[in-house]
């Protein structure tokens, strides 16, 4: 500001016509600022400036916000889509079963069950294909078994191939010479070793990076690329998630198959031109290749359990092999993805969308039962003398300051068949011993506890709306001829009415997503969608899908909410003054 | 004009008492009869009890005690929707939710009126208070002035006999709240309805009524035209309410004929009009009006009485000279004279000689 007038005071002094010439310069241009810059321009750098000021004054709000509350929300919204837990623990296998015509009344090809042992050994060592299970078991029944048991036979597979490779050659048995073996001579081959890391980071979420004092040499892994990539990876293994030293570990019994089916794969002829580290060995034992057992893996995986005989079990691996899936959103509206698409679920399976209608409609009620009684009490709030008032209040904000699960509770002790309203009505030979009401542990009991521990919720805007409308407009009604109802009910009513939709979306919100209230009384026929979801979190571990329900819940309170601004605006909604 | 006025007695107030917690009496023995036609005010500073008075004929409050009769029958018992009369808030209450029109038409509405017959009423409410453009408006898109406006019509679109209206301009700024009472008179006086006003703003008292009742601690002071309340007050508290006043105290010497001597506490001795003293021996307030009093001594009545003063101030007021000066131990007393070319223009320190008539100077109770 200063410098502003210091550069026209400089020029020279003002003179009374300044202000004709300023404007007449509107006129000629646009209107300058005293250094010469339009106005335009320097008046939105200073507001700019303001701005970037007031940004930083709540950045750290916003950044709060941001971690607790943005954050959270973009995760679950991430994971209700999520699905990359198949191609991380069976990277190879998704890449084979790509090819496999799941229209045909066929298995899977010979060369999906090699990959599929390689991905299952490696997978085991790692303790990941029990994850995989649980996570496909959430589609097809029956699979969680069928990865646990045969993860731990993948070294029954193994077995005959290690056999005769070491009385081929005794070397074979020592972890030392199958280091020197893969390291070899020459260049290393880095791409291979970086594939693995990639591999194996996705599958044990570690670390992999950094100097494990191997590397494979690119001659190897020409001449024997299953061996050296098997080897790679239990290397990375060994140094990163064991923290051993490789060199000193005998390799897994994966490296053995490996080699062998290098071997019978042509790798027999081209090794008798190798001079490297162990070619003595390596020669012997493709002397011997034709020894080496032709293992069928298909019929080995079925030896180990027939679950891999079975045709759903590999359409659920192909149908969720992709990364992304809209597999958690359509089962939380009791539809399935099967091989064959879309599909509707077994009728008695079928539970979400009932749960889902029936949140929505208790939600209504016990909002609609909150205005009920919340409206009369927040009128004599506003307009009780104050000392009245202030007492009444406290009696509002009491529940606030009682424990949720205290106060559910004390329902249960009132509520129940053997509870006091039921004892009162015996006694009072309004119903028979024997008709005693049911009350609790089903809809009436959670919409009457709900109700109860809601209503503050609906009180509080409406009360501090009624408080804004000035009691002048009644006598006015009044005056001018209205009775008692038709001056509340053509002017009180229509004021307080951003008070009830304030109250109502405070409640409906809340109650959509409630959870302890049902869970303590709501029996089987009372609970909500809340219930389901905190179930799949907390016990069936389905995270996915219990965010997707959680996404679905979001997606209709923001709808809802656009609706009640297209219907009354939001400008309308009033929580206090 | 008090005397003029046609009294069918409209509204009676018949000795109406109010008390809000059995304490303390707010109005106390209210008597007060309203002609037809007539503009009466009530005025008071705040707190004496003109709104309670006010929202017991409207039927807001329940008077203790006494009656109150309107068109010579006792609405005591009415509920106030069914009194018919209209009101004007000073907040205006115009209903926020309701445009121009549809405020207009609500006393209609629940009258029951038809369609066409409310429109026309209400067009012509409007255009009554120069508002026929605003039908569609709002009341939050229009201005203070434009709202009262409008809350006016309100109270008049129903044809009441009788509308009350309190503190109706206090919120607006002067020009306005000027040409409003101007408006609000004639359209008064136009449709020939009796106006209950309140006001705590005398000037608006004086210019507006017919009557003024003078309001103060739960009782009327004096009740008379404004030109008798400004030129005869009946007791100190109305001289000082209304118009500026000087007041000099003292003890009763003489009283005959209506004539009272007063020696002030200074020990001057003076000659006033006895009114509201009742014995020799009396303690007095003597009020003089300002503007009654004279330094000129060529000016000066041969029967003026006149006292040494001594100036303390002279202010310049363009139309007026304004004089503060110390007489009889009253440094207060103002002396206002008009700005003529034979007026001396006073200096302070200055010694000079005032006086004033007799029948100016008025003995009150002290
Ligand atoms: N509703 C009420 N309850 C209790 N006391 C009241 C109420 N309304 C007014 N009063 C008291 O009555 C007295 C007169 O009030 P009011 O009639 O509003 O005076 P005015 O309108 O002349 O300013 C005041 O002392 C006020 O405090
Ligand atoms: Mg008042």
């Amino acid at each position: 500001m200063a410098d502003v007038t210091d550069a026209t005071t400089a020029r020279r002094a003002p003179t009374p016509d300044d202000a004709a010439r300023l404007a007449d310069s509107d006129q000629s241009g646009p209107m300058l600022a005293a250094d010469g810059r339009p106005l335009k321009q320097s008046l939105q750098r200073a507001l700019r400036r303001e701005k970037l000021r007031a940004l930083m004054l709540i950045a750290p709000l916003l950044l709060f916000v941001l971690v607790t509350f943005i954050a959270p929300i973009a995760d679950m919204l991430f994971r209700s889509v999520e699905n990359q837990i198949v191609g991380n623990t069976l990277p190879r296998t998704v890449e084979a079963l790509a090819d496999w015509n799941d229209d045909a009344e066929e298995l899977p090809p010979e060369p999906v069950f090699r990959a599929l042992f390689f991905d299952l050994f490696l997978a085991a060592e790692a303790k990941a294909h029990t994850r995989l299970g649980s996570r496909l078991n959430y589609e097809t029944t029956g699979i969680s078994s069928l990865f646990r048991s045969s993860g731990r036979r993948m070294d029954d597979v193994a077995e005959p191939f290690q056999d005769v490779l070491e009385q081929a050659d005794p070397q074979f048995g020592d972890g030392a010479f199958w280091y020197r073996l893969m390291t070899g001579e020459g260049d290393a081959d880095t791409s291979l070793l970086n594939d693995q890391r990639e591999r194996l980071a996705a599958l044990t979420r570690e670390g992999m990076g950094g100097d494990i004092g191997f590397a494979p040499s690119a001659e190897i892994a020409a001449l024997l690329p299953r061996a050296a990539r098997e080897y790679s990876a239990f290397a990375l293994f060994t140094a990163r998630i064991d923290n051993d030293v490789v060199a000193e570990e005998d390799p897994w019994e994966s490296v053995y198959v490996a080699l062998a089916l290098d071997l019978q794969d042509g790798g027999a002829e081209r090794v008798q031109s190798y001079a490297g580290p162990g070619a003595d060995a390596l020669q012997a034992a493709a002397a011997n290749a034709d020894q080496l057992p032709v293992v069928d893996f298909r019929e080995a995986f079925i030896e180990v359990d027939d679950g891999w005989g079975d045709r759903t079990n590999w359409e659920t691996m192909k149908t969720y092999s992709p990364p992304f899936t809209s597999g958690y959103f359509l089962n939380s509206v009791d539809l399935q993805l099967t091989a064959d698409g879309v599909e509707a679920r077994e009728e008695n399976q079928r539970i979400y969308v009932m749960l889902f209608q029936r949140t929505m409609f208790m939600s209504l009620v016990i909002t609609f039962s909150c205005i009920l009684l919340g409206y009369p009490v927040a009128w004599l709030l506003a307009n009780l003398p104050m000392r009245t008032a202030n007492l009444l209040m406290i009696l509002v904000l009491l529940p606030f300051w009682t424990s949720l699960l205290v106060r559910t509770s004390a329902w249960k002790v009132l509520l129940q068949q053997q509870g006091v309203i039921n004892d009162t009505l015996v006694w009072l030979g309004i119903v028979s011993d024997g008709g005693r009401l049911a009350l609790i542990n089903n809809q009436l009991g959670t919409i009457i506890a709900m109700t109860h521990i809601l209503l503050p919720f609906m009180i509080l805007p409406l009360y501090s709306v009624m408080k804004t409308i000035p009691p002048t407009y009644l006598r006015a009604a009044k005056s001018l001829g209205a009775t008692n109802w038709t001056a509340f009910w053509r002017v009180y009513f229509p004021n307080s009415v951003p008070g009830i939709g304030a109250g109502s979306i405070l409640v409906f919100i809340l109650s959509i997503g409630y959870y302890i209230t049902p869970e303590l009384v709501g029996g089987t026929t009372g609970v909500f969608i809340s219930n389901r979801i905190a179930y799949h979190i907390s016990s069936s571990l389905n995270w996915g899908l219990a965010a997707a329900l959680g996404t679905i819940l979001l997606a209709a309170v923001l709808a809802l909410y656009w609706v009640y601004d297209r219907m009354v605006g939001i400008d309308n909604v009033k929580l206090g003054g | 004009m008090t005397q003029q006025a046609p009294h069918d007695d409209f509204v009676v107030f018949d000795r109406v008492q109010k008390s809000y917690d059995g304490e303390i009496l707010v109005v106390k023995d209210l008597n007060l009869s309203i002609a037809r036609g007539e503009f009466l005010t009530m005025l008071g500073p705040s707190g004496s009890g003109k709104t309670t008075c006010l929202m017991m004929l409207a039927g807001f409050e329940t008077a203790t005690h006494g009656d109150i009769r309107l068109g010579g029958n006792a609405i005591n018992n009415i509920p106030p929707h069914k009194r018919g009369i209209g009101m004007v808030f000073q907040n205006y209450a115009l209903f926020p939710h309701m445009t121009v029109a549809e405020n207009l038409s609500f006393p209609l509405e629940v009258r029951n009126m038809g369609k066409a017959e409310r429109e026309g009423k209400i067009t012509r409410a409007l255009d009554m208070v120069q508002m026929g453009a605003f039908g569609g408006r709002r009341p939050a898109q229009l201005s203070g002035g434009q709202q009262q406006r409008i809350a006016l019509a309100r109270a008049l679109v129903f044809e009441p006999e009788l509308v009350l209206m309190d503190e109706p301009l206090g919120a607006l700024d002067k020009q306005l709240r000027e040409t409003l009472q101007f408006e609000i008179t004639r359209l008064a006086h136009n449709l020939g309805i009796t106006v209950v006003y309140v006001t705590h703003d005398q000037t608006e008292a004086l210019t507006m009524s017919d009557r003024v009742a003078v309001f103060d601690d739960g009782r009327i002071q004096q009740l008379a035209s404004p030109d008798t309340l400004y030129e005869r007050p009946e007791n100190s508290f109305v001289a000082q309410f209304i118009g500026e006043n000087n007041t000099l105290s003292g003890t009763v010497v003489e009283l005959a004929d209506g004539k009272a001597t007063v020696r002030l506490d200074s020990g001057d001795v003076i000659a006033t009009t006895a009114v509201n003293v009742s014995a020799a021996g009396d303690r007095t307030l003597v009020s003089v009006r300002p503007e009654r009093v004279e330094y000129n001594v060529e000016r000066m009545k041969p029967d003026a009485f006149r006292l040494q003063a001594e100036v303390l101030e002279f202010i310049y007021m363009g139309d007026i000279y304004r004089t503060r000066v110390r007489v009889a131990g009253n440094d207060d007393f103002i002396i206002k004279t008009r700005n003529a070319p034979d007026q001396r223009r006073l200096k302070p320190g200055e010694t000079i000689e005032i006086g004033w008539l007799p029948e100016d100077c008025r003995a009150l109770d002290a």
